[in-house]
């Protein structure tokens, strides 16, 4: 974070504070206002940090923003950091902290399954609005809960039938070994049966594993026509160098949902990023003016510290923009007013499309796109297709019908 | 048959691995009996400036020489600041070593950042028995048995291996021959550290390289060193043996969390029967 | 502080040490009083990982044995609560078995090593071994064949809605913040007592002289091997609770709880705080949690280097530990004051 000296400033509670710069605040009229307070736990350290990184400066970006508009009625917006180091007690203990004693308005935090899941008992134990930015397996159903990110039903509807066109029938599915990993397995086969096609094999890898030459040897054994990936991680990147070093990427080709979130791209080489198949909701390349303004802030706010903005960054930019809509209808920061606000049809106008809010499911209906790797370290969009709904999540959860629903559903497939 | 030419070479690589990472640890351990927990985070220092070096134009062997010479002068720079206050304490070194890693850590996040541009690995590819493999595969385990041998050779034939072994075995009296042992223990340690920033360069192409990644090896090499016993070099080949044998073949043949589950409960067993490692037994030689 | 029997009567301590006892209590006990809720969240977490550290410290400060392995202890008792309280609906007896599996684990280990003969060094290696099993073991059970009863084990997630404990006596109440902060206390306090009293009974010093020199214990006629496994399983029970008490703050257990990472903190806790005073530990703990979650919060960049930095000076420069370092100066000020007059 390259938050200068002066925006610093301690709390009385003890938390980190950022707030916009003086300048900010004196021309749209705010400086004296008492401000909205914007909870944000995250991992800044530690070894899931590669994620959560553009998410914490795309957030801070939009709350510049906002404060230089005017504020959220009138306040400005004040937001208050926490570094969870990669730790699920920390998650714990600052969520408490955040809602117990300094007071936020509104959290959002997380990027990793576990630490959603430690965290939302104690948003319903404290009675907090929570914000959970990140893409993971779906089945959240709680009423105090908002996902702005993309979930595998929603990708994998597009994303299996163009890998099944593009390469044939016969796929290899690797994945991370948590339930991420096991419940996007489920899909691909799914969408793989509707499309005629099959699964060779399946297999998982803990986060750890960072030798694939006996997968790579089975996958050739097994002769697949393309190979699924959902590996995560910093280990599970070697596994792109390690299969194109084989020389088996050339007739094997890869599709990936998660490849591109940890910026791997920017990572490997041209040979190695080349032909990637991926399917994601943002992209640096979109050709929104939205995206355009937004790339334009990160550079101008961060200059040179993002060649490729990731997709993590997105969601965090969206989700503070899409509340800050609800708290505008609202007219109030009080929670129970902000949640009626957004499940009466928020939507906003983000970098990478319309985003538009699903009260049933308190989940996001977004664009996705259809790209391959280039030799540039970046992708190429082949295809977009507009406003996905989060079927996944659709099938289990309703909160209109059961607004009392507290749980994670395990979709069966 | 094809498939037992595949396997019997994951079953070689996965040996040459172990064999590569854990050399410096050996070194540094069977020589000086010091346990240095922060040896992963040396090689990773040692694939960073493989990385910085090749990035920055240079060609591919002298990076490695660099590499293994950078990461030796930090190795040597740490034993004189840390290491060396704490000889013969071994439970005290293995903690204070254990805070030098996390310090690593902390300290290259900050200056390189969480992530990294890599490298590719050069030679192509290559075929063994039907299927394609990196050929960069075979020359790491021919570079680990060269590392190995040329080791040995230092080690046993050489004068500065034999004053470095005098010294260990008695510094009184090789200080009384003229021998200052705290220079020997400063270049032992250092040489050490110079072999395991080498493999850390060595194995740069082929994995990803991380701030984090020393935690993935750093239990490999302690544990193979450590049940390789007290003979540094003979110890942790055989050693390497049988836990590179186990997890080559049980990682392909089922998948890597049988294969590293086996390897530990191997250990276990080996340390019952043999308690002070498996060349606990031999006195001499190295 | 618990040094040699200079005064008190026999194992039992001298009334100054009881006084101090007393006092902290007594301040714990009207601490909610004063602080915040948020404060006292914090207070259990600590109260809860000291008993670990001082499990750990017990074993490796009085028992010379130093484990690597608590952290299995104490993941074993976090899930063996997690999986019998969400599969029955009582709480009382899944506390005990977090208590007695762990002990049960930690006495087949120990009899494999004690009894093993196995070197300082080696023991250090094979507890670090099986809390590695265990850790990779439990990470890789996220699909959903891995399931005791009607509980997923989660794999990498772990197990995120472990219910609080009940309280008995009543139809439906559980314990709640203020509770789980009394009982964590509660428990930490008697533990240490129970073992500052045991360290002072026969079996105690019996303990410190096999640490100080094994084989002179044993040709004094003492079997060293049964007092060192007792010692083994006795700080396995504690770690193994401990656990179980971390599951019920945190409505939730993970292989984290296994982690090398968690190994490290116990280890640099009980370094920190100083291996040769029972107290040691809780103190490490105090200190290393608040600085973490003060550190979180500030714009250090990188906590693991000011942990690093700690470690390694602590190690060099305390050779028993911060605590003692400090009490011993506060003795030598106290020697020179009263030899200056």
């Amino acid at each position: 974070m390259s938050f200068t000296r002066r925006q610093f400033i301690r709390t009385a509670t003890g938390a980190l504070a950022y707030v916009s710069s003086a300048a900010i605040l004196e021309s749209a009229g705010l400086a004296a206002a008492k401000p909205i307070k914007l909870g944000n736990i995250l991992d800044k350290t530690g070894g899931l940090n590669i994620y959560c990184l553009g998410q914490i400066d795309a957030i801070a970006l939009a709350v510049d923003e906002i404060n230089a508009a005017g504020g959220l009625l009138g306040r400005p917006v004040e937001l208050l950091f926490y570094d969870s180091q990669s730790n699920n007690q920390l998650n714990a203990q600052y969520a408490a902290q955040a809602l117990l004693q300094d007071k936020v308005d509104v959290l959002h935090a997380g990027v990793t399954s576990s630490s959603r899941e430690v965290m939302r008992p104690i948003v319903h134990r404290y009675r907090g609005l929570y914000f959970y930015n990140s893409l993971y397996e779906g089945g959240v159903c709680d009423r105090l809960f908002y996902n702005t990110g993309i979930t595998p039903g929603q990708q994998l509807q597009v994303m299996i039938p163009a890998a099944v066109k593009k390469f044939g029938k016969k796929c290899y599915i690797i994945a991370a070994d948590y339930n991420y990993g096991t419940i996007t397995a489920k899909w691909v086969q799914k969408f793989l049966r509707d499309q005629g096609a099959q699964d060779v094999a399946v297999e998982f890898f803990p986060l750890d594993v960072n030798n694939f030459s006996p997968l790579i040897a089975r996958i050739q054994q097994k002769s697949p026509n393309f190979v699924f990936s959902a590996l995560v991680g910093a280990a599970h990147m070697s596994f792109y160098r390690q299969y194109a070093a084989s020389g088996v990427k050339k007739t094997i080709p890869i599709a990936s949902g998660t490849y591109g979130l940890g910026l791997e791209n920017t990572q490997l080489s041209p040979d190695e990023n080349e032909g990637i198949l991926v399917c994601a909701s943002y992209l640096p390349a979109i050709a929104t003016p939205e995206n355009k303004a937004f790339l334009d802030g990160m550079n101008k706010k961060y200059p040179g510290k993002y060649s490729y903005v990731p997709e993590y960054a997105e969601y965090g930019y969206v989700g503070v923009k899409l509340w800050a809509e609800g708290v505008k209808k609202a007219n109030s920061v009080e929670h129970e007013k902000v949640i009626k606000a957004l499940d009466s049809g928020t939507f906003v106008h983000a970098p990478s499309g319309m985003v538009k809010l699903d009260p049933q499911t308190h989940h996001v209906v977004r664009d996705l796109h259809l790209a391959v790797g280039n030799r540039e370290q970046s992708f190429t969009v082949l295809e977009s297709f507009s406003q996905l709904q989060p079927i996944d999540t659709q099938s289990v959860c309703n909160l209109i019908k059961e607004p009392n629903t507290n749980k994670q559903f395990e979709i069966k497939l | 048959m094809e498939q037992a030419i595949i396997v019997a070479y994951q079953a070689v690589y996965a040996i040459a691995f172990l064999i590569l990472i854990s050399l410096g640890l050996a070194v540094i351990f069977g020589m000086m009996r010091v346990i240095n927990l922060a040896q992963g985070e040396f090689m990773m220092l040692g694939a960073y400036c493989c990385n910085l070096a090749v990035k920055h134009g240079m060609a591919l062997w002298p990076s490695f020489a660099l590499a293994a010479l950078a990461v030796g002068a930090f190795g040597m720079l740490i034993e004189r600041i840390l290491i060396r206050f704490l000889y013969g304490r071994i439970i005290d070194t293995l903690l204070a070593t254990w805070g030098l890693s996390i310090f690593i850590v902390g300290g290259t996040t900050i200056i390189m950042g969480p992530t990294t541009e890599s490298i590719p690995a050069p030679f192509g590819t290559m075929t063994v028995g039907g299927y394609g493999v990196p050929t960069y595969t075979l020359f790491l385990i021919a570079f680990a048995v060269l590392a190995l041998i040329v080791t040995y050779v230092l080690l046993r034939y050489t004068t500065a291996g034999l004053v470095a072994r005098g010294t260990m075995q008695n510094p009184v009296m090789a200080a009384a021959l003229g021998v200052p042992p705290e220079a020997v223990y400063m270049l032992t340690f250092g040489f050490g550290s110079a072999l395991t920033g080498l493999a850390g360069a060595v194995i740069a192409p082929l994995s990803g390289v991380s701030p984090t990644m020393g935690g993935f090896f750093i239990a490999k090499m302690f544990i193979t060193v450590i049940v390789g016993g007290q003979m540094a070099l003979l110890g942790t080949l055989s050693a390497s043996t049988i836990f590179g044998g186990i997890s080559g073949t049980v990682d392909y043949l089922v998948n890597s969390v049988v294969g590293d589950i086996c390897v530990l409960v191997v250990a276990i067993a080996l340390l019952r029967f043999l308690p002070l490692g498996i060349t606990g037994r031999f006195h001499r030689g190295v | 502080m618990l040094r040699a029997p200079s005064r008190g009567f026999g194992w039992i301590p001298h009334w100054s040490w009881w006084a101090g006892v007393a006092a902290s209590f007594a301040s714990f006990l009207a601490l909610p009083a004063f602080v915040s809720e948020y404060a006292l969240l914090q207070l259990s977490v600590i109260a809860v990982l000291s008993m670990l550290g001082v499990s750990e410290g017990f074993l490796w400060g009085f028992s010379g044995i130093l484990s690597f392995g608590q952290t299995a202890f104490f993941g074993l008792g976090g899930y063996t609560y997690a999986v019998a309280a969400l599969n029955s609906d009582h709480t009382a007896l899944p506390l005990l078995g977090a208590i007695i599996l762990p002990g049960l684990l930690a006495a087949i280990v120990g009899y494999f090593m004690i009894y093993g003969r196995i070197g300082e060094i080696y023991v250090s290696v094979i507890t670090l071994v099986v809390t590695l099993i265990l850790e990779k073991t439990m990470r890789a059970t996220s699909s959903d064949e891995y399931v005791i009863g009607s509980v997923r084990l989660g794999g990498q997630n772990g197990i995120p809605t472990v219910p609080p404990l009940n309280v008995p006596f009543t139809a439906d109440g559980t314990l709640g913040l203020t509770g789980v902060y009394f009982l964590s206390g509660i428990c930490l306090l008697a533990i240490y007592v129970g073992l500052a009293l045991a360290l002072r009974h026969r079996w105690g010093r019996v303990l410190v002289a096999i640490r100080e020199n094994e084989r002179r214990a044993e040709l004094l006629g003492y079997d060293s091997r049964i007092y060192k496994l007792w010692a083994f399983v006795v700080a396995g029970m504690i770690a193994g609770f401990a656990g179980a008490l971390y599951g019920i703050w945190g409505n939730f257990v993970s292989p984290e709880m296994f982690s090398l990472g968690q190994s490290a903190q116990i280890l640099i806790w009980v370094i920190v705080g100083g291996r040769t005073i029972l107290a040691g530990p809780i103190v490490g703990c105090a200190v290393i949690q608040y600085l973490t979650a003060a550190l979180g919060t500030a714009a250090v960049g990188q906590v693991t280097l000011v942990l690093g930095v700690i470690l390694m000076l602590a190690v060099v420069l305390f050779r028993e530990g911060v605590l003692p370092a400090a009490w011993s100066g506060v003795h030598r000020i106290q020697s020179r004051l009263r030899r200056a007059d």
